[in-house]
């Protein structure tokens, strides 16, 4: 196999494995053609949160938060193995975050540093390389006192949170602009085939209802900011920042594949280091970093005299004018144990904190079948599949929900839309366990089983229609979904402005019976602040969160 | 500067600022004023009245089938209703995601009855919609319409939010409202609601299944539910209105969830008389039409007679 052809290879891995990760995406979705055999339980078709489950960074952190590994992660020895012979290769084969900035990189740039010799200098191994092993560190130490922030910087995580909840929300609202603009024009034929258009594309890229998230523009910030700084430096966060990356690097300290240099043939060209993704040194007379390399094989591609090969157990020949090459990470003693020391101090910082455990916030409202919160933060990757999936758009990426620590886990804002009673697909999804999968009969519960409940609802009674106005309403018994209602009704008489006795049905709540689901809050026609309103106490995660003393 | 060179650059400046002023002056809007597109379009469905027939048929069979055929016949026949050609919408009552047992949606099974016999009357196409309160997808698929209606041959269609047009519906509450397009756009209307028990309305049949043709802020409507329900059928009269009272939902309605609530009365109705349906289809649930304040105002408003048997009422037992 000649050079060509491995390179060639290697664009072929990247892009089909960018296609099935972004398929999967697409496919986290409840879509409207969809059958199932038994209609009492609908499940997902695929198993769409596997490309999560192949992180090992996800892998060890959560295995270190919670003492085992969770269901699919066993996938994660898949990248992990041939990793500790190999070097990394997922970095550089795989990675879907990784080829989107590879391929951002790629295109060419106006800017001078992006040229010739200032390329070729940026290229070169810098140290702010650093800051993704000292990021790693901090986090697994983090994980390892038992919360996990991992899900923010891993690249597959943070990919999924962020087509899921920004990309693909936003193409779904350019498209929709779009078409509505296109007809607006008045041009029935180019109105016609706009939509005809939308109508092949929707199916494949839209989900059934646009989907709004609460907290789009942080997400969507950051995941602009990695994608553009591979403008000014070629894969700035596979380089720097990421810290799965950085433990692919750990790993491949014993590899038995690397770059053999011969100094002899090389004319000092420097062509390898202008196409170096990694910034790894390949060039003769630099110092050749195996952590650093994603094994892109452009170095080896690039070299007009043949000097540069990837081989097995390459043989380095030391010399004054071209050094042995180094499997160390280049990290300091201090600055490791100060990494790993902030990851633990972290942990009693937050618990110091008024948290959940001090101060329970009635807006945390958890996905149904979320394990209790001490045990969700060691185990929640923020990976936004849950919101994803969710067909009523209830689930949405917290911002001050669950204080800095929770950032962007799953809230539920039955405002924007409620529970579905008898749907299961955000347990189906998760990769990590923080929310558990749940049968129908443990969602909606049965004679012998409760229902899983996430909150309780209470009624605003100075906004709710019948309790401060003098109307009829009712709207939130109608759609109270558990049997018998926890919203129930009393005839009651007020007096309206003049001494006129006006009866009325008014909304009472049994919180036996509620379950928090949201959908009165959701139908309220008080639509700003709704008159009544789900909080997290009496979910059923919770032993502390609790109002009544005994329930069935 | 050249003299040349002086009418070149002039002459470019006068021309945009000649166009700047125009642009301005052109999309000048002294009110700015935001103009809401709304249509105003009564559709008619109904078929013209035969003193002959009656205006409401009952027939009780343990096959569903067989009792709206004997009730259908009884009134005139599907070919008094739906012509070659023409284009039918039916619209059961798909709001909830509920199974057949749970009473809350129309029986799968006679709605793919009813597609059939509308095929085979020669009708071009015929669709199948609602406007679903939970997930459309959940409640098309789970209450069986979705699958029974597709084999049946009709197009289930799933509403989003593009597929409703605003319309003046000239009520004394409702006015201006997001309709679904294909209650309006079609050629017969066939009202396929089921019995169910109403917190306040008391009972929910054909006049309050009417709800589900219209978008926006429902949730409204409750504060003057007898108004807006006969308003909407003042708007929207029914070509026929075919009741499935084979499962009535006693208690817990509209949306139940628990078959206990459930009473079995294998019972078809049909009628031409919105009014008169309701009125007979409210004592399922022991409630005297009279006493069903949005059935009276229906009356009233001479929308159909409450009393059903002066609309012709005929029980076929088979």
């Amino acid at each position: 196999m000649t050079i060509k052809t491995a390179i060639n290879l290697r664009r072929l891995s990247q892009v089909v494995f960018f296609l099935i990760f972004f398929w999967l995406i697409l496919k986290t979705n409840f879509e409207v053609n969809f059958r199932p055999d038994n209609p009492s339980e609908i499940i997902l078709p695929y198993p769409v949160s596997i490309a999560l489950q192949f992180s090992p960074l996800t892998a060890l952190a959560t295995l270190l938060a919670n003492g085992t590994l969770f269901k699919g992660l066993i996938w994660a020895l898949v990248i992990l193995i041939p990793t500790i012979f190999l070097g990394r290769f997922f970095c550089g084969w795989i990675c879907p975050l990784g080829s989107l900035n590879h391929w951002l990189s790629e295109i060419k740039s106006e800017r001078l540093s992006r040229r010739g010799l200032k390329l070729i200098e940026s290229n070169r191994y810098k140290k702010y390389q650093r800051i993704k092993y000292y990021l790693f560190l901090f986090l697994i130490a983090a994980a390892l006192a038992g919360t996990l922030q991992i899900g923010l910087f891993d690249p597959l995580s943070l990919l999924a949170r962020s087509l899921g909840t920004a990309v693909l929300p936003a193409i779904h609202a350019a498209a929709d602009t779009s078409l509505g603009w296109v007809k607006s024009w008045g041009f029935t034929p180019l109105g016609n085939a706009a939509q005809a258009g939308y109508d092949l594309l929707a199916p494949l890229f839209l989900t059934f209802r646009p989907m709004h998230f609460h907290t789009i523009m942080t997400i969507g910030f950051f995941f602009l900011i990695i994608l553009l700084l591979n403008r000014v430096f070629t894969r700035f966060w596979c380089r720097g920042i990421c810290p799965l990356g950085a433990m692919l690097g750990i790993f491949s300290r014993y590899a038995i594949f690397g770059l053999q240099k011969d100094a002899a043939s090389c004319d000092k060209c420097q062509k390898c280091v202008a196409h170096c993704q990694g910034a790894d040194g390949p060039e003769v007379g630099e110092v050749w970093r195996q952590s650093e390399c994603v094994l892109c094989l452009n170095c080896q591609g690039a070299c007009p005299q043949g000097s540069l090969k990837f081989k097995f157990f390459p043989n380095h020949e030391k010399s004054e004018m071209n050094p042995a090459p180094t499997s160390r990470v280049d990290i300091t003693r201090r600055k490791t144990i100060t990494s790993l020391a902030g990851g633990l101090a972290l942990y009693p910082l937050f618990r110091a904190g008024d948290g959940f455990n001090i101060n329970p916030r009635p807006g945390l409202i958890r996905p149904p079948g979320a394990v209790e919160e001490e045990i969700f933060l060691e185990r929640c990757i923020r990976c936004g599949q849950c919101m994803r999936v969710c067909p009523n758009n209830a689930l949405h990426p917290t911002l001050a929900q669950a204080g800095l620590e929770g950032l962007w886990s799953p809230v539920m804002i039955p405002r924007l839309g409620y529970c579905e009673p008898t749907c299961t697909l955000c347990g189906q999804v998760c990769p990590t366990g923080a929310i558990l999968e749940l049968t129908l009969t443990e969602k909606v519960g049965d004679k012998t089983t409760p229902p899983n409940r996430v909150g309780t609802a209470f009624i605003d009674r100075g906004r709710c229609l019948p309790w401060a106005m003098g109307r009829p309403c009712i709207v939130c018994e109608e759609w109270c979904p558990t049997s018998p209602k926890a919203v129930y009704l009393v005839e009651e008489t007020m007096y309206d402005r003049n001494g006129g006795a006006v009866t009325l049905k008014r909304p009472y709540i049994d919180p036996e019976f509620c379950t928090g689901c949201g959908a009165c809050e959701y139908a309220c026609p008080v639509i700003d602040q709704p008159a009544v309103y789900v909080t997290s106490i009496g979910e059923s995660r919770s032993r502390e969160n609790q109002i009544l003393l005994e329930k069935k | 500067m050249h003299r040349r060179e002086f009418l070149k650059k002039t002459g470019k400046a006068l021309v945009l600022a000649a166009a700047s002023g125009a642009t301005g002056f052109y999309f000048h809007d002294r009110h700015a004023e935001i103009y809401h597109p709304t249509q105003v379009r009564k559709p008619s469905f109904g078929v013209p009245p035969d003193i002959t027939l009656p205006g409401v048929t009952l027939a009780r069979n343990e096959n569903h089938d067989l009792a709206l055929n004997a009730s259908l016949e009884a009134i005139g026949g599907i070919k008094r209703f739906v012509r070659p050609g023409e284009r039918v919408t039916i619209k059961p009552n798909i709001g909830w995601d509920r199974t057949p047992a749970q009473g809350a949606n129309t029986d799968p099974e006679l709605v793919a009855a009813m597609v059939r016999l509308c095929l085979a009357a020669g009708a071009a196409e015929v669709i199948v919609t609602d406007i679903s309160c939970n997930d459309p997808r959940r409640c098309f698929l789970r209450s069986g319409i979705r699958d029974a209606a597709e084999k049946a041959g009709a197009r289930v269609i799933l509403p989003v939010d593009d597929d409703h047009i605003n319309i003046d519906l000239g009520g004394k509450v409702l006015t201006d409202w997001p309709v679904l397009k294909y209650f309006v756009e079609t050629d017969r209307f066939i009202n396929m609601p089921i019995v169910k028990h109403h917190s306040l309305t008391s009972c929910t049949v054909g006049l309050k299944n009417l709800y589900g043709i219209i978008g926006g802020r429902r949730n409204q409507l409750h504060q003057s539910i007898d108004q807006s329900i006969v308003d909407l059928a003042a708007f929207c009269v029914p070509t026929l209105t075919v009741i499935d009272a084979t499962r009535v939902l006693m208690r817990g309605g509209p949306q139940g969830g628990s078959p206990g609530d459930v009473e079995l009365h294998h019972t078809v109705i049909c009628a031409t008389d919105p009014v008169a349906a309701d009125a007979r289809a409210a004592e399922f649930l022991h409630l005297p039409p009279d006493r069903v304040s949005h059935i009276v105002r229906a009356q009233k408003s001479g929308l159909g007679k409450l009393d059903y048997r002066a609309a012709g009422y005929k029980v076929i037992n088979g």
